[in-house]
């Protein structure tokens, strides 16, 4: 992990994998989406409403994905001090945020006809609004203390803190009995017919490629304004 | 109500979001990187 310790090495991985990422990502994110809302058959119980799902599942396994991404980054910044940790965190905090939020958004619109309800306030939707907010709460606290450059601790020890709610989301529909139903993809097999299962890995996939892709942009958006920062110090010394 | 309007709804809410996650991240790399190469190139 330490040989990308050095900003110019992993820019010069982060270049070229920004581009493959960007398309291999729109390509399978369109196949899934396709398949999804076209080629797929509507499900004797849900009805059209089951096409959602293979927007809300690789949603909500990005948003939590990405926390845990922000874990293991604050984690590496407060043991080894690893200087890009800290960048890759605060790069994966708006791209998290913004697929728990799909994650919940989605979730809502499926759950009207589904449910017959927008919202209710049961383990799993609650615990993933909180993950919502923890998004919001490091987004605000990584943007207070960025100026203190390596120092800065708050951020981390809220994105490894944070993390808690993590198996709380994954175990809130054993836990507690709720409206959300339990697991329907599992290591073992899947309750989910064949027809209408095969968009998702590519949705999965997809969204995930893009979500990667972001993160770099994110990233090299942060080291080009460290950069530029560092020459405006430089020219104003000189 | 349709159903077919709450799909479309989640569709556009998810693709409109990502496109414009992406749209945004692509702009602020472009930017930052472009003024760092031209300040870099002055100095």
């Amino acid at each position: 992990m330490h040989r990308f310790a050095n900003p110019v090495r992993f820019l010069r991985i982060a270049r070229p994998a920004t581009g493959w990422l960007l398309g291999l990502g729109l390509v399978l994110s369109a196949v899934g989406v396709v398949g999804a809302l076209f080629l797929m058959p509507r499900d004797y119980l849900q009805g059209e409403t089951v096409r959602i799902l293979h927007l809300h599942v690789p949603a909500a396994w990005l948003g939590m994905s990405g926390w845990t991404g922000i874990a293991v980054a604050s984690l590496a910044q407060i043991v080894w001090r690893h200087p890009l940790a800290g960048v890759a965190a605060r790069a994966i905090a708006p791209v998290g945020a913004l697929f728990a939020f799909l994650c919940l958004a989605t979730g809502s619109i499926w759950g009207r006809p589904t449910w017959g309800t927008w919202w209710e306030w049961d383990g799993r939707l609650t615990s993933m609004l909180v993950l919502f907010f923890l998004y919001l709460g490091y987004i605000a606290l990584s943007a207070a203390e960025r100026e203190r450059g390596p120092d800065a601790r708050a951020a981390a020890l809220f994105g490894l803190v944070g993390a808690i709610n993590l198996p709380i989301i994954h175990f809130s529909v054993q836990w507690w009995n709720t409206l959300h139903q339990g697991e329907s993809i599992e290591l073992t097999g899947t309750s989910i017919a064949p027809s209408l299962l095969w968009p998702l890995p590519f949705t999965m996939l997809g969204f995930s490629a893009l979500f990667a892709a972001a993160v770099l942009l994110r990233m090299r958006a942060e080291l080009a304004e460290t950069r530029i920062e560092a020459r405006l110090r430089r020219a104003a010394a000189e | 109500m349709n159903q077919w309007v709450f799909v479309l709804a989640a569709y556009g809410v998810t693709l409109g979001g990502v496109a414009g996650l992406l749209g945004w991240c692509l702009a602020a790399c472009r930017r930052a990187e472009t003024r760092a190469e031209r300040l870099g190139r002055r100095q």
